[in-house]
Parts: C-alpha cells; structure tokens; sequence
C-alpha cells in the first residue's frame, strides 16, 4: 500500500485467562481508505476495535495513530485524538433526544465548560447554539433531521444505527471505526448503508474500518480486508484475493456448517 | 421567546415573593417553619438528583455533607459568648472559639466544606462500581457522625450545639432554594448536562465519545454535595440544635424518598415532591399520637409515619418506577398552550 498510514497496529494480542481472542494482530491503514476486518463469529474482530479504541488493554503490541502510539491510552482521549467508534449492540444513550445524542458527541471539541454555561456567558450561550446547528446537520447527513426531539430509545432499529454514526461523527474523527453496521439490516438497507459510508468518507475526510460478519457486504467497498479466524489473521489483501483465499472459504464454511447444524 | 420566558420567571419569582410576605404577617410559626423546611427539601432533593437522578450516581452519603454544612454554618455564626457556654466536655478550640461570619458567608462555607469533602471522598469512591457507591457513601455519612462525636473540641462531641442563631429564615432559605434551582436548571439544560445524562443511561458509550467519565461523576458529585452543604447549614439555623444524631440514615431516606417520588431525573418532580412530601411529613406526626376512636385509645408508635412513607415508597418503586414526573419538566410553553386551549375552548 503506498498511501501514508493513518493507524498500525503491531502484533497486537489479547488474552483472556487462557483465551487468546486476538493474537499478533498486524495492519496499517492508508489515510482516507475504507478497509474491513472479517470473520466468523467469536473471531476477534470486537476484541480489536476495543483494543484500538483502549476499552482493553492489549496483552502485548501496540497501535500507533497519526504517528504516535496510543496503546493503552483510555478511551476519552483516544476519541480526543480523533478515533470514534460505533457498537455492535447499539448503545445509544437511551433516555435522551435524538439531539442530545448528537450533542454530547460534540462535547468532546467543546470549549466552554459547566460554569459558563450556568452563568449564561455570550461565549457559551453563542458556543452552544453553534453545537445546536452543527448536531442538526449532522442529523440532515444521516436522514434524521425530522426525528431530532425523539426519544433516542423509541427510534426504530435502522435509524439507530444511523443516529450511532452521527454521534460518532459529531466527535470530529479522522478514523471512525463500525462495528457490524449492516447487521439486522435487510439487503436494501445494506445496499443503501454501503453508499452512505463511502459517501461520509468523501464529506468528511476520513478513513474507515469496518467489521462485518458477513463476508459479502465487504466486499463491496473495502479496498482491503483483514481476516481474522479464532483470533489468528488468515489472511489480508483486496476483496477478489480474499474471495479466492481458500483458508477464507474454508473458515467460513466451517462456520456455516456449524450454523445449520 | 427567550425574552418571554426570562419575564415569566422573574413573574414567577415575583409572585413568590409576594407569598413569602404574605406568609411572614399571616401565618403562625408552625406553618412558617414547613414553608422553611419544604425550601430546605427541595434545595436537599435537587442536590441528590443531580447526583442520582442525572448522573446515575446511587449515593447514600448525604446525611454527611449536611453535618459537614451544618456543623461548619453553625461554628461560624454562634457568638464566640454562646461557644464558650456550649463547649462543656472539652473547651473548643482557639480556632473554632473564634471563627466568625456573616450567614450568607457562613453558609457558602457549609456548601463549600461539604464539596471538599465531595471532592475528597468521591476521587475514590467513584472508581466503584455502581453496586459499591451505594455502600460506600453510607459508610461515608456514619464516619461523619463519629467524627461529630469524638472530636468534640470542635462539634462538642455527642451534645452538639444549641441555641443557633435562627438566621434561616423564609427570606434567606427561599433566596437559596430558587438559587439552587436556578443553578441546577441552567446546569442540567447545558451540554454538560447532556453529558451527566449520558453517563448515566451508557458510561461506556460516553467514554467512546470522549467524555472524561470519572471527572463529570466528580463534577456532579461535589456539586450535589455542595447543596447538601448548604441545605444542611441552612437546616442547622433553622432548627437551632443540632447533634450527631440528627444526622443519621432517615435524614437522606427523607431525601431520597422526595426524589425517587418526584421521579429521578426530573428537576420539576423534586420540586413539587419536595412540597407535598415536606407537609405530608408534618401532617403524618397524627398517627404517632395516641389517637382516640370512641373510648378506645389506639397508642402512639414512634416511627410510625417513617413506616407509612416507606410503605407508600415500597408502592411507588412497585407501581410507578419514574415517579410522580417521570423524566419530564414543566415548562412555561407548555403551560401557556394548556392554558392557550382552555381560553380557547371557552371562547367558542
Ligand atoms: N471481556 C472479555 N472477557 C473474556 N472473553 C472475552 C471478552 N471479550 C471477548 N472475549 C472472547 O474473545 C473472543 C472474541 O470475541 P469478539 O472479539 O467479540 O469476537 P467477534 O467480534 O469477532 O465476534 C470470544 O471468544 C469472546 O468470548
Ligand atoms: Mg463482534
């Protein structure tokens, strides 16, 4: 890959007890690229984000971003430095607005503070209404501009997952990272999610790793592809080689064969 | 619209405090003294709200931030004459013989004493689980108490102090309840707020969207307990006497009871439970009273009204976890289109 790298990681491992979830976990990400990481379920796929993400503490390796190594960082600042993530399960904050969401994703990059808003500054009052404007076009982006005053726990499942990424955008990153976006969606909505991702791509400069558990989806718009298969990478390069992998085929198939058992 | 609801609310306040003059010529001291304490209540309950309804905080420790305010108030108002009178098991120290502060300062000092320790307690407290805070606080309100009473050369140990200046009075608790409410609605309507509420429905969620959990739970923590402190010294005036004793675990049921009725998370729901609760109490001493039906004399049970209100909470947690409001708030344009209805419908 000739693009610079945005993020690497270095033989990063996990081990639970006597588990090793993820082990020698090696990538580099090119700047503005939409890379993938496959593979069956209980791979190690979550267990790598969280790493990345610094919700765990890698056994071993490290993972640098933008240059600078960020392992073990906690998860705050690591969203500081520009990283956002979405969950597998959704996890919305469930009592708020749709709004509120948004908001407290801009938080991070907000400059004024709890007092100055009590005391009702012009720089906080003019700072909150200009988070106010950019959460509600973030909204606009994911098609949620009308539900903006709804509870975010009422929304239905699709409009969730949209309303995980604008919050996570709202957080300015430079790589966001999803978290099996297309699950639960039917083939149209997958379709359509694949358009909105390289379409947020392009608006907001940014670089994009993705996990699907589904095999297809990827291929689609990943310009690489990490395979990961009981925490060991079985293989990694663009989708048509990793189409014609036949370690990929074999993992999979065990796996459907465990499904249909 | 902003314009508007800025009249309104000085309306409100003005309407207030009319009652409040009203109240001072016309009413006798016993129903001036619950419109004291339901102004103590409400600030109490709005502090342990923002802590447990807005942050999801399950504190227990606020008997403990109302000594510390209490003790801190009183110490600075009693007349260094009236200290040396009180202090009869150890004599005070030189320190605490002297100090002395105008009230509204004194108070601040509670408020403040309390957020230290907020501070102090809460760096360690809040790395517990959820599960462990609850424990902990508690552990944290008895330590108060026990210190109260073997350090008497400052709190005068297990007798406490009499005779507390009667500052607090309709004007000075009122002035601090609308301010507490005022501080908290500014705070939770602000994107902090937002945060607060988000750590409490997904910490994790929050830590991924970059929010320094810990320092938000510390923020709100000593910010709930710095009310506390002021309810509590404000409470300590207003009673004359307070000992060690006062201080113990039905103190923060009561408040909790006002919350968790008023609904956790509603600013509104503390304030009108706050209200109702606070006469309730008052009216529910009858049934420690002998009471006489006929002939028959049914005695008195001390406590009995605390079992009636755990009851009646037991019954609230059952039937209606969210509480008297739920999560929701009054606001003047909703109370201006039911009014706006009304008109309307009269009109045609
Ligand atoms: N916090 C944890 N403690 C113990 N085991 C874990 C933990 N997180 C994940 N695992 C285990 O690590 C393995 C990989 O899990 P995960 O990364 O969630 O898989 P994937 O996302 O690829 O489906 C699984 O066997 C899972 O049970
Ligand atoms: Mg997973």
């Amino acid at each position: 890959m000739e693009a610079e790298a945005i993020l690497t990681t270095r033989n990063l491992t996990m081990r639970f007890g006597g588990l090793t979830a993820v082990s020698a976990f090696n990538a580099a990400i090119p700047r503005g690229s939409i890379v993938g990481l496959i593979g069956p379920n209980g791979a190690g796929k979550t267990t790598c984000f969280n790493m990345i993400t610094g919700f765990y503490q890698p056994s071993e390796g490290q993972v640098h971003f933008k240059g600078r190594d960020i392992t073990g960082t906690p998860p705050h600042k690591v969203c500081h430095s520009g990283i956002a993530r979405t969950f597998q399960n959704i996890r919305l904050f469930g009592n708020g607005t749709v709004l509120e969401n948004v908001m407290v994703g801009c938080h991070v990059r907000q400059a004024t503070g709890w007092w100055q808003a009590v005391l009702g500054l012009p720089s906080s009052r003019k700072e909150a209404r200009a988070l106010m404007e950019k959460s509600r076009e973030l909204l606009a982006v994911v098609d949620l501009g009308d539900l903006a005053d709804e509870k975010a726990g009422a929304l239905p499942y699709g409009a969730q997952r949209r309303l995980e990424i604008a919050r996570a955008l709202a957080t300015e990153p430079a790589f966001l990272l999803l978290d099996e976006p297309a699950a639960g969606m039917n083939p149209n909505e997958t379709q359509e999610l694949m358009g909105f991702v390289r379409d947020i791509r392009r608006r907001f400069d940014l670089t994009i790793l993705l996990i699907e558990h589904d095999m297809k989806v990827v291929m689609g718009i990943c310009e690489h592809i990490w395979v990961l298969d009981y925490g060991v990478t079985i293989a990694e390069g663009c989708p048509e080689a990793i189409r014609a992998n036949p370690k990929v085929i074999e993992a999979y198939l065990g796996e459907e064969a465990v499904g249909h058992a | 619209m902003q314009a508007q609801r800025t009249i309104l609310n000085l309306l409100a306040a003005a309407v207030l405090g009319l009652f409040l003059w009203w109240a001072e010529g016309h009413l006798d001291g016993y129903k001036i003294q619950i419109l004291n304490l339901i102004a103590v209540n409400i600030i109490l309950a709005l502090s342990l709200n923002l802590i447990y309804g807005f942050t999801g905080m399950f504190s227990l420790g606020h008997a403990g931030f109302m000594a510390i305010g209490a003790y801190v108030c009183s110490v600075l108002i009693l007349d260094p004459a009236q200290k040396e009178m009180l202090f009869i098991l150890e004599p005070a120290y030189t320190w605490v013989q002297q100090a002395q502060a105008p009230f509204f300062v004194a108070v601040m000092a509670g408020g403040l004493a309390a957020a230290f320790f907020g501070v102090l307690v809460g760096a360690p407290l809040l790395r517990l689980g959820d599960d462990y805070l609850g424990m902990a606080t508690l552990g944290f309100a008895e330590i108060v108490r026990v210190l109260a009473i073997n350090l008497p050369r400052v709190t005068n140990g297990a007798l406490g102090f009499k005779g507390i200046p009667g500052h607090a009075n309709l004007w000075w608790n009122y002035a601090w309840c609308v301010f507490t409410l005022f501080f908290v609605v500014r705070l939770v309507a602000s994107n902090s707020g937002n945060v607060f509420k988000a750590i409490r429905d997904d910490e994790s969620a929050a830590k991924a969207m970059g929010i320094d959990v810990f320092r938000h739970k510390l923020l709100s923590f000593s910010l709930g307990a710095f009310f506390a402190g002021v309810g509590g010294a404000l409470l300590g005036s207003l009673v004359a006497t307070i000992d060690p004793k006062m201080f113990n675990f039905v103190l923060t049921f009561n408040v909790l009871m006002i919350v968790v009725t008023g609904g956790l998370g509603s600013i509104t729901g503390s304030v009108v439970a706050g209200v109702v609760i606070t006469i309730l109490l008052e009216w529910l001493r009858v049934v420690e009273n002998p009471l006489f039906i006929g002939d028959w004399e049914l005695p008195g049970i001390p406590g009995m009204r605390m079992v009636v209100f755990s009851l009646a909470l037991i019954c609230i947690i059952l039937f209606r976890r969210e509480g008297f409001m739920g999560k929701r708030e009054f606001n003047w344009g909703w109370l201006l289109r039911s009014l706006g209805n009304k008109a309307g419908r009269h009109g045609s």
